[in-house]
């Protein structure tokens, strides 16, 4: 089973989110927690979704990523694109590593 | 323009502080995101793949500069600098904080704008010629039904809840520049034998996911009877359409379903319980709106102007601008003005906060105020003077607003796709960014001539890719981003909907798959032939032919 993280928008500005530990929402995902296996999956999932119910972030959802242990990089190109920023527009990427939506 | 009245002033403003205690709720829990969800749709917030992105509607895609400056004040203050202007003549921003949308309607509501009517399964914003008052084929101005029909539809209690979203577009001249053939509803104002001017009524049309060009369902209606005959329509539509299957839910596939004939007869007989009543048009109440849309104060000009004749002929850059982004006025000495939102490797459809400040400010120098949203993404600016076309291209220029690729290659029509759209399966931006590179040269897209490519990042065709004359559809391929390629179709008064060439394209092949179909097409054509005069001409077989002929 793939690893994955827990994602949503911020209720507040709308702004993309990964869950971290101690239950902290970080813009960066290379700061996300990682779950490995279906069971953290779940656990992980849960609390997105606790934090849902308290208005933190809206529609929180699993996504399947990699790690190469420096970085953390999605699987899917629509996940990648909402963690980097739209790759047409490089000044509103989120992060330095914001080329890499430019390389596919 | 029109202006509001107090109840449009009232309506809009109770909207706001309806808003504004919604927003409150929703953040202090009283509302869950599911009840959320709804109210703030309809107010034109949607959440996407970055942030809230925040539709407004600019009715009819008529534009003051008043408005444009608020425009580039909430760009400025609110998003980052930028406006995306789309094909249905709206305006998104796309960096909105929850928070601060009460604040931003507010702000809109001072100029008289709001996004009712930009979201939900209601009778959204009516679209229009974007050289309404101004073309010089122009039968009458569709502005003044478009705005009675949008103070008819905004906020009817019996269309408020549709089985679907339901678009109306107006043109006013025999030259559709308005796609109505894709719309819900689509209608041509023209005059019948005894020279009265009416509409044609035109139904079910549209793109999406099955795209069909409307029928006629009417040849001539009065336009006394255009409320009650929409009434009609939307009446039928409202007990008939779909609410099970949210594929088969619009118009088009109700009238396909039951036939066109059937349902012009349930549209009549409709007709003929409400006809003459409430709804019936008034002539006092017509010219009560035409007022608003009076001409303004032109002058009386020579049809030929010295001055601009000499730049013509002395500056060729001038003289091609002209040729492509400069349209025939119906007044002796003006000229309508089109400003390409479409750099070269640019975004199709943005604009800066500056740019925007900058244009409203050029819209009172050379014009009367006002301005226009095409649903092509451009700007256009009405009426401008031929003795002020050469000062006006020099600081468009500098503005970056002067490409001169208007209807050519360049001018791209792409939906944001991937790149912002929770909807999307492909990114739109980058291939229309690299299409508009790769025929930078100005010389080529002359030779090239009248070219439209329209790109759409998924199948609800927000790009209008079935009516490109090379339509392109992003799809998701396992995981990777593939493009369909489409050819002849159009979206005027011949509408047609593409033809699929055959396999699509991976993500590198786009470009070169395009410059094969120009290549191929420069190679048949006879004559001065456009590039969708010889599709027609020929066909998809010599296309078809080159593009697979590696493969």
């Amino acid at each position: 089973m793939a690893l994955q993280v827990v994602t949503a928008n911020r209720l507040i500005d709308g702004r993309v989110v990964f869950l971290a530990d101690g239950y902290r929402w970080v813009e960066e995902i290379g700061s996300a927690r990682v779950a490995d296996g279906e069971e953290p999956a779940k656990a992980l999932l849960a609390i997105g979704e606790k934090a849902a119910a308290d208005r933190i972030v809206v529609a929180p959802y699993l996504i399947d990523v990699s790690s190469d242990g420096a970085r953390i990089t999605p699987t899917r190109y629509r996940e990648v694109l909402r963690a980097l920023g739209p790759s047409s527009h490089p000044a509103f990427g989120r992060s330095p590593s914001a080329t890499l939506a430019a390389q596919r | 323009m029109y202006q509001y009245d107090s109840y449009d002033r009232t309506l809009v403003d109770e909207r706001v502080a309806q808003f504004r205690d919604q927003v409150q709720r929703r953040v202090a829990g009283e509302l869950s995101e599911d009840e959320f969800k709804p109210l703030r749709l309809m107010n034109g917030l949607y959440l996407q793949l970055h942030a809230y992105m925040l539709r407004i509607a600019i009715p009819y895609g008529t534009l003051s500069t008043a408005q444009l400056r608020k425009l580039a004040d909430i760009g400025r203050r609110y998003d980052r600098g930028y406006g995306h202007f789309t094909t249905r003549q709206n305006l998104q921003f796309n960096w909105i904080r929850l928070e601060d949308t009460p604040d931003i309607l507010a702000e809109l509501a001072s100029v008289e704008m709001h996004a009712i009517q930009t979201s939900g399964n209601c009778i959204r914003n009516v679209t229009a010629d974007h050289f309404a008052g101004v073309a010089g084929d122009e039968i009458e101005d569709p502005r003044i039904y478009c705005e009675i029909i949008r103070q008819w539809s905004t906020f009817h209690p019996e269309f408020s809840f549709l089985p679907r979203k339901f678009k109306i577009a107006v043109t006013g001249s025999p030259h559709d520049r308005a796609a109505v053939k894709v719309h819900d509803i689509g209608l041509r104002m023209h005059r019948n034998e005894a020279g009265e001017i009416g509409f044609e009524v035109l139904v079910g049309g549209g793109q999406g996911r099955t795209p069909v060009i409307a029928k006629t369902i009417r040849p001539f209606l009065p336009k006394r009877h255009l409320l009650s005959y929409l009434e009609a329509i939307l009446r039928i539509y409202n007990q008939l359409g779909r609410r099970d299957n949210l594929y088969k839910s619009r118009i088009k596939i109700l009238v396909d379903s039951v036939g066109v004939d059937r349902f012009t007869q349930l549209v009549e007989e409709e007709w003929q319980q409400i006809r003459d009543g409430y709804l019936d048009l008034p002539a006092a109440e017509i010219e009560r709106i035409r007022a608003f849309f009076a001409p303004p104060p032109y002058r009386a000009l020579d049809a030929q102007v010295p001055e601009y004749e000499a730049a013509l002929r002395r500056d060729f850059r001038f003289a091609r601008w002209v040729r492509t982004n400069v349209t025939p006025h119906k007044r002796p000495g003006y000229a309508i003005v089109t400003l390409s939102l479409k750099p070269t490797g640019g975004i199709p459809g943005d604009a800066t906060d500056a740019q925007m400040e900058a244009v409203a400010d050029l819209a009172d120098r050379y014009g009367f105020g006002e301005l226009r949203v095409s649903h092509e993404q451009n700007l256009v600016l009405p009426d401008v003077t031929k003795a002020d076309l050469y000062e006006l291209w020099k600081q468009l220029e500098t503005l970056e607003l002067a490409t001169p690729n208007i209807g050519l290659a360049g001018d791209i029509i792409a939906c944001p796709g991937l790149d912002y759209c929770a909807l999307a399966n492909a990114r739109s931006i980058p291939v229309a960014q690299q299409i508009s590179k790769h025929f930078s040269d100005l010389t080529r897209l002359l030779d090239i001539g009248e070219l439209k490519i329209k790109i759409s990042g998924c199948i609800n065709a927000c790009g209008h890719h079935h009516v490109g004359h090379i339509g392109i559809l992003g799809v998701d391929k396992h995981g990777s981003e593939f493009y369909q390629i489409t050819l002849g179709g159009s979206a005027d008064e011949n509408a047609a909907i593409g033809d699929i060439v055959g396999p699509s394209f991976g993500a590198t092949e786009v470009v070169g798959a395009v410059e094969t179909i120009i290549d191929t097409y420069l190679h048949v054509r006879e004559g001065g032939e456009r590039f969708l005069d010889t599709y027609r001409r020929v066909g998809l077989k010599p296309f078809k032919e080159k593009l697979y002929a590696a493969h």
